[in-house]
């Protein structure tokens, strides 16, 4: 993926905001379900991972959050589709490092990257992190 | 003369404080307010000078702290109109409601009795009551609002029968900031046969409240919210209503005595209400708050806030972009939307240039089916703030640039 401006990954975020992909109810059963709620926004989400032989095969989300919880949770969405539990824990975790500040792997974030400088607004990372807590959840069966 | 520099001047908060690298600009006071030094120095004389428990002192240590206790009582019972032994001091407004819905509510309530609250309430005054209601059978019904989001008596008239047993409403509503005419309500409770409980948490720091010419039943505030302590509060009841109900809590320093037979005599209101040791150094600072609000005059502070929301609001109007909640607000508060901005993006927006202002459902979460918007953003002033602060929020929300400037600027 090739360097992003901030005008770039701002019109990123923005787009993932206004015209969310996934953000929709699942369509057809076998989805698992997990309900988030923050305490610190109004973010209140329902998200929906569909697993099948080892891989996330679907995703999505519903509810009422924020630009950073709606962007981030619709471009996670984005990613864990077709990956194995595998692969998909570890775009997780890598997520989780670049949001915390820590060391992580560019390569398998893709557009998540935009949420680089969420540790700015301190009252925000529970936002951009809120989608990715639930599909971890979902994926390690809790 | 409202000497607003000469205010400013004791809150150390105020002294050079930055936030994102920006001055401090602090328009959260609904929440929790900044506090002075003199209450701060009283706090901390408490545990460098005072240091002693209260209740029947032996030693003059001791026997100095029990004086100082009862002159925050008597301080607190001028401040609100009340009798000294009406007011009970605990942890806050949240405990205070929370006592009442206890010791009143499900020892003289019943199935089929009925509590009035309003759509506009905070979550500290309902779920006590719906704690009564299970436990009781007692029914909850809701006062509706008006169109302007007001409650008003004469929805009041019409929302109360013989079966209300209790009416308890916020004297100023934490999101809209409109007053309740407590004295009609108090009237009609009455006439129907009910009591009032005013939750006091938003009028008590920033308007004259007369607990005994209202004729209230109950009133309860906390101190952080007039520049004094967290932790420490007070619920004031009529005396009658005190002695008829029983202790909340039990422990040490509320009873008489007790017996292996398994008897407890309590002590008088407001005593019995107070078991354990009091937070003393909060009683030292919320004296030093009430001497300093009685200093610069409630009515002058009330003016004050008025002045500043009737200025924000007179700007905020001007824009196109914002939804104003509030227009008529009388009380320091001003609740917005800018459209199309989510409430949170907004309110991060404004933290990173320094403006604390609060976005969110307010703990009043049934208010937004009425408001027709998940969250709001709400600023309110307290008497420290300055036009200046003003300026600078509504040249934020007006002109503040793209929410995202928050994090890539």
């Amino acid at each position: 993926m090739p360097t992003l401006t901030n005008d770039m990954m701002r019109s990123i975020i923005m787009d993932h905001y206004s015209n969310p992909i996934h953000k929709h109810q699942p369509s057809g059963d076998g989805f698992i379900k997990v309900h988030m709620h923050s305490d610190n926004c109004i973010d209140d989400l329902d998200i929906f991972l569909k697993l099948y032989n080892n891989k996330v095969i679907d995703a999505c989300f519903d509810g009422v959050a924020c630009t950073i919880s709606t962007a981030s949770t619709d471009i996670m969405c984005d990613l864990l589709i077709n990956k194995d539990f595998k692969e998909a824990k570890n775009i997780i975790k890598q997520y989780d490092n670049m949001i915390h500040e820590e060391p992580f792997d560019e390569e398998v974030l893709d557009e998540a990257i935009v949420f680089i400088n969420t540790s700015k607004q301190a009252a925000r990372i529970r936002c951009a992190m809120i989608g990715w807590n639930a599909a971890d959840q979902i994926l390690k069966g809790k | 003369m409202y000497d607003i520099n000469k205010i400013r001047e004791q809150f150390p908060m105020l002294k050079n404080k930055k936030m994102q690298g920006n001055k401090l600009v602090y328009l959260d006071n609904a929440s929790t307010t900044f506090k002075p030094q003199c209450v701060i120095d009283a706090m901390n004389k408490y545990y460098l000078e005072e240091n002693a428990n209260s209740h029947r002192g032996d030693y003059d240590l001791l026997f100095n702290m029990d004086k100082k206790v009862n002159e925050c009582r008597e301080l607190v019972a001028k401040f609100v109109n009340s009798n000294q032994n009406e007011v009970v001091f605990t942890s806050g407004d949240t405990m205070s409601l929370n006592l009442i819905a206890r010791s009143y509510g499900l020892k003289f309530l019943h199935k089929g009795d009925e509590i009035l609250l309003s759509e506009a309430e905070h979550a500290s005054n309902l779920l006590p009551w719906y704690e009564v209601s299970h436990l009781t059978g007692a029914v909850i019904r809701f006062i509706p609002l008006d169109k302007d989001g007001v409650l008003t008596a004469e929805n009041l008239k019409k929302a109360i029968s013989d079966k209300t047993k209790v009416v308890s409403v916020a004297q100023v509503s934490n999101v809209l900031g409109n007053v309740v005419d407590v004295r009609e309500f108090a009237r009609i409770s009455h006439q129907n046969g009910a009591i009032l409980v005013v939750d006091g948490a938003q009028s008590v720091p920033h308007m004259v409240v007369d607990f005994k010419n209202d004729d209230i039943d109950f009133l309860t505030f906390s101190g952080h919210k007039m520049c004094g302590p967290t932790g420490i509060g007070c619920l004031i009841g009529k005396y009658e209503l005190l002695q008829s109900m029983d202790p909340y809590i039990v422990g040490g320093g509320m009873n008489v005595t007790f017996t292996k037979n398994i008897e407890m005599i309590p002590y008088e209101a407001p005593v019995k209400f107070e078991a354990g040791t009091l937070n003393l150094s909060g009683i030292c600072g919320l004296k030093a708050a009430i001497e300093f609000l009685m200093d610069i005059g409630v009515e002058n502070i009330h003016k004050h806030d008025v002045e500043l929301c009737e200025y924000a609001i007179s700007k905020l109007e001007k824009c196109e972009d914002v939804i104003i909640y509030n227009k008529n607000s009388k009380n320091g508060i001003v609740t917005f939307n800018k459209k199309g901005i989510f409430a949170q993006d907004e309110a991060t927006l404004l933290n990173s240039k320094g403006i604390a202002i609060r976005s969110g459902q307010h703990c009043a979460k049934i208010l937004n089916d009425f408001l027709g918007t998940p969250a709001t953003c709400r600023m309110s002033t307290y008497l420290y703030t300055s036009k200046e602060d003003i300026d600078a929020f509504i040249d934020a929300v007006i002109n503040g640039g793209d929410i995202l400037d928050a994090y890539f600027n």
